[in-house]
């Protein structure tokens, strides 16, 4: 019988084989990752391309100051995105006030106060929340939420309002600013809380003036990032929020935000070259500067900011 | 004389305590909320979509009348969309992952990568839409089919997908590469037999909790233009689709009442399978969570 | 190291190491390093923590290059060809050379499958092959008799001892020239040390080993030749009983004697 070495070196011969695998393997591997630069670079193509049509036929002034915004209107449309920012920023508003405090008290909670027991069965529970899709969030809001506030405040709330959709998105963002503001909490290391404890600090003083300090790069950054996930938002502020697109402030009324307007074109029937067909370019255009700053801000915020122990 | 006020110190004590307490509770009505919510919306839509949940609604076509309103071509649509999101997500984002993390050179190039990867994950679904309304069904001519949807769904994944393998190829402990790049074994050799084997169970957890994203995208769906009516089956990739939130959407925004308790059995459905593929992702990971 | 060589017993030499120098960025971690490896001996290399002992054995199968800052200079021949030439095929070295690491690394697959890596990953697949490159490697290994009845269960359910006797025995079945042994015991148990200490000595009949060990008892005990390193230069190489007996160097004596390290 032969030996495992004499075996070994007639498969050398095999060895071409491999070794063009060993060349060509690395190569289609890097074309995988270069896909993802190619959609990045795709959107920012797509997105220039028909903005640029589109500031061909509507001027750019009348884009960025004009508060009217009626494409539909087929004898004298105006363009004026400004009031789809009013009513994106009214439902960021409104989500946040909703989840930067609930976001930052859960995680105080369970990174300062929760037995490990609390923490395992609420930790799940929050990614339940996280994992729900935004159309039966919207759902909720147009079915729940609306005639909530309805019947117990403002009975003359509007059945689409930036109120309840400006809550929805704020509890579905919840979770989100829960869990990174708890990783960032946790981050600190326990000998920095044992000093304070050692002074005689309650666990409020610790968590408030020890811990939420240290990790506040991280819970800052966590705050941007759900801005930007809530101007982002389309399925809940569509369902709920109203497709009048209004510079106001009032949340009572019906608004439209950037995403909503891009949604509700996409379902008509303004037929490809039209104004209107390439105003969701201009309109998306706009939101992804606001979400891409908000993304760049969060992590110069992480990184910039960070505390190293 | 000391500098200290003993008395003052103790009034402030229970001052402070009760601030403790008071501040403790807040915060554990936080999560208290958080959970409310989650039960007042479970209990709803069951309330509501049992009324309408049977086997005709699971087999029926979509109608104009809510009693014979039905969800099969949503169902099925949706599973057409896996067809083409599955295979093409996990390929690209295991690829990109393997690249980052086992061939790529410490450089400029490579941060860039890893920093675009980190910017797409933050871009709007709406935004990925227009994406593949330019790209996929205008440009490559794909018309409003399940292939144009899958391939813009895809993109929209990649992101979570390409964390999750990185992660659980940062996972693979040295010695492993060690005792099998000492046999002789080449690089790709030593992935594909030593690393991806490991890290298969990560990157598994991280593929279906990404597809179950996936399934419940509606946005840019609409976007590219799947219908929220039809009253076929699509036959391959080519075809016209709807999906399940798409149909939900379509349901919820109708006025009539009645569409609503409709609306409400069709997220029964999305969410009984959101559970399903969500156990298999956590089963698999306290499966295999405990190795090395 | 002259009058070293000459009281050497005489063996062919399998390594040459000639002026050898490693950096790991600014650091330099081998300094000049030149002896020759015997074949079919057991060579020790001793060394306080950090001497360069591991970064050295590390070379020997171009493992080292896994750190990415790492620079050489100099030369190490194995069968008269130098390692680091670029033309040199790194897979085809450690197909000839094994290696056995500080704590028992097997894969996370079943024992047969482990001792089956190698031979499959050099593209032999007959079944009854492997099956007799698993007893044989088994046997080998001193391992045969305590897992015969369950080659198909995963390696991590053995002890420690038996992990790393699978692990040499996963190395032999390639059948290599020269197995090297990177501080084997460190991560074992009194009784798991002997047996490999006593495996160690079966296997230089076939093979020529090279042992990395912070533990003097040991290098005593097992090998033929020690190298002792010290801040990343040999001070002393010599027939053990030799340098164990009577050290040139006064490092040598200081370090054995327990003055240091």
């Amino acid at each position: 019988m032969k030996s495992t070495r004499e075996l070994i070196q007639e498969k050398q011969s095999n060895k071409n084989i491999g070794s063009i695998m060993e060349k060509v393997i690395p190569i289609v591997l890097l074309m995988t990752a270069i896909i993802s630069v190619l959609t990045t670079i795709g959107i920012v193509i797509t997105l220039l391309v028909e903005t640029v049509t589109f500031f061909q036929r509507v001027s750019i002034v009348e884009f960025f100051t004009s508060t009217e915004w009626y494409p539909f209107y087929e004898a004298d449309p105006s363009y004026g995105v400004l009031s789809l920012i009013a009513g994106t920023l009214l439902i960021t508003a409104i989500a946040m006030v909703v989840a930067i405090p609930i976001g930052l008290g859960a995680a105080l909670y369970l990174s300062e106060y929760a037995t490990e027991r609390v923490r395992q069965i609420v930790k799940p529970i929050l990614e339940v929340l996280a994992g729900i899709p935004t159309i039966v969030y919207g759902f909720f809001a147009l079915t729940f939420v609306t005639p909530l506030i309805k019947n117990l405040y403002f009975s003359d709330l509007s059945i689409f309002n930036a109120l309840s959709g400006g809550i929805v998105v704020g509890i579905m963002i919840i979770p989100m600013v829960a869990s990174l503001s708890e990783d960032a909490m946790r981050a600190v290391p326990n000998h920095i809380r044992e000093g304070a404890f050692a002074m005689g600090a309650t666990r409020l003083e610790v968590a408030l003036k020890v811990v939420l300090p240290g990790a506040l790069s991280g819970v800052i950054s966590s705050f941007v990032l759900a801005i930007s996930r809530a101007i982002g938002e389309t399925m809940i502020v569509a369902v709920a929020a109203g497709s009048t697109p209004k510079f106001t402030a009032d949340p009572t009324e019906s608004i439209q935000t950037m995403t909503a307007y891009i949604v509700q074109v996409s379902l008509g029937d303004a037929g490809y070259g039209s104004t209107i067909y390439y105003s969701i370019y201009a309109v998306g255009m706009t939101l992804f500067m606001f979400t891409l700053l908000m993304n760049l801000l969060s992590q110069y915020i992480s990184r910039k900011f960070r505390e190293e122990y | 004389m000391s500098s200290i006020d003993k008395q003052l110190i103790q009034r402030q004590m229970g001052k402070r305590t009760f601030q403790n307490k008071l501040l403790k509770a807040l915060f554990f009505m936080c999560i208290v909320f958080s959970i409310l919510v989650l039960g007042v919306l479970i209990i709803r839509v069951i309330t509501q979509g049992f009324t309408h949940l049977d086997w005709d609604f699971l087999t029926s076509f979509a109608s104009r009348f809510p009693e014979e309103a039905g969800f099969k071509a949503a169902i099925v649509g949706s599973l057409w969309l896996m067809v083409i999101v599955a295979p093409v997500s996990i390929f690209l984002g295991v690829g990109t992952a393997i690249y980052l993390e086992e061939y790529a050179k410490d450089n400029r190039f490579t941060r860039f990568i890893q920093m675009n990867i980190s910017n797409l994950a933050g871009v709007p679904s709406v935004v990925f839409g227009l994406l593949g309304l330019t790209f996929f069904v205008r440009l490559m001519e794909m018309g409003r089919s399940i292939m144009a949807g899958g391939l813009t769904l895809s993109l929209l994944i990649l992101p979570i997908i390409v964390v999750a393998a990185q992660e659980a190829i940062r996972s693979v402990p040295n010695d492993q590469y060690e005792a099998s790049f000492a046999m002789g074994a080449s690089k790709w050799q030593t992935v594909r037999r030593i690393v991806l084997p490991s890290a298969i169970p990560g990157i598994l957890t991280g593929s279906i909790l990404a597809l179950s994203r996936a399934i419940g995208e509606t946005a840019p769906l609409l976007m590219i233009g799947a219908l929220t009516f039809i009253a076929y089956l699509p036959e391959n990739v080519w075809d016209g689709f709807t999906v399940m939130p798409i149909q939900i959407f379509n349901w919820t925004g109708r006025p009539q009442e009645e569409f609503h308790l409709v609306a409400a059995s069709g997220i029964l459905v999305l969410l009984f399978l959101l559970i399903i593929m969500n156990s298999i992702a956590i089963y698999i990971r306290n499966k295999f969570s405990k190795r090395y | 190291m002259a009058q070293a060589q000459q009281t050497a017993v005489k063996h062919d030499a399998i390594y040459s190491v000639n002026q050898f120098n490693l950096w790991y960025g600014q650091d330099h971690a081998l300094k000049d390093v030149t002896f020759d490896i015997p074949q079919n001996q057991v060579t020790a290399i001793i060394g306080p923590s950090g001497c360069g002992k591991s970064t050295f054995i590390k070379s020997l199968n171009r493992m080292v290059e896994m750190v990415p800052v790492v620079k050489m200079a100099g030369s190490i021949n194995y069968k008269n060809k130098n390692i680091f030439d670029p033309k040199y095929q790194v897979e085809e070295l450690r197909t000839n050379v094994g290696m056995v690491f500080q704590k028992p690394n097997p894969f996370p697959k079943s024992i047969y499958e482990n001792v089956v890596y190698g031979p499959k990953i050099h593209g032999i697949k007959d079944k009854q092959t492997l099956d007799s490159i698993v007893e044989k490697s088994l046997k080998s290994a001193a391992l045969w008799d305590e897992v015969k009845d369950r080659l198909h269960e995963n390696a991590f359910g053995l002890s420690g001892g038996q992990q790393q006797r699978l692990c040499i025995a996963r190395s032999l079945a390639i059948e290599p020239d020269v197995i090297l042994m990177d501080e084997p015991t460190s991560a074992l148990d009194p009784i798991s040390t002997l047996k490999i200490e006593e495996l160690v000595q079966s296997l230089k009949e076939e093979y020529s080993i090279v042992i990395v060990t912070h533990n003097m008892q040991q290098a005593a005990r097992i090998s033929d030749k020690t190298a002792f390193f010290l801040n990343g230069e040999v001070i002393e190489y010599d027939d053990t009983n030799q340098l164990f007996s009577n050290p040139s160097d006064q490092r040598t004596e200081d370090y054995i004697t327990g003055r240091f390290g």
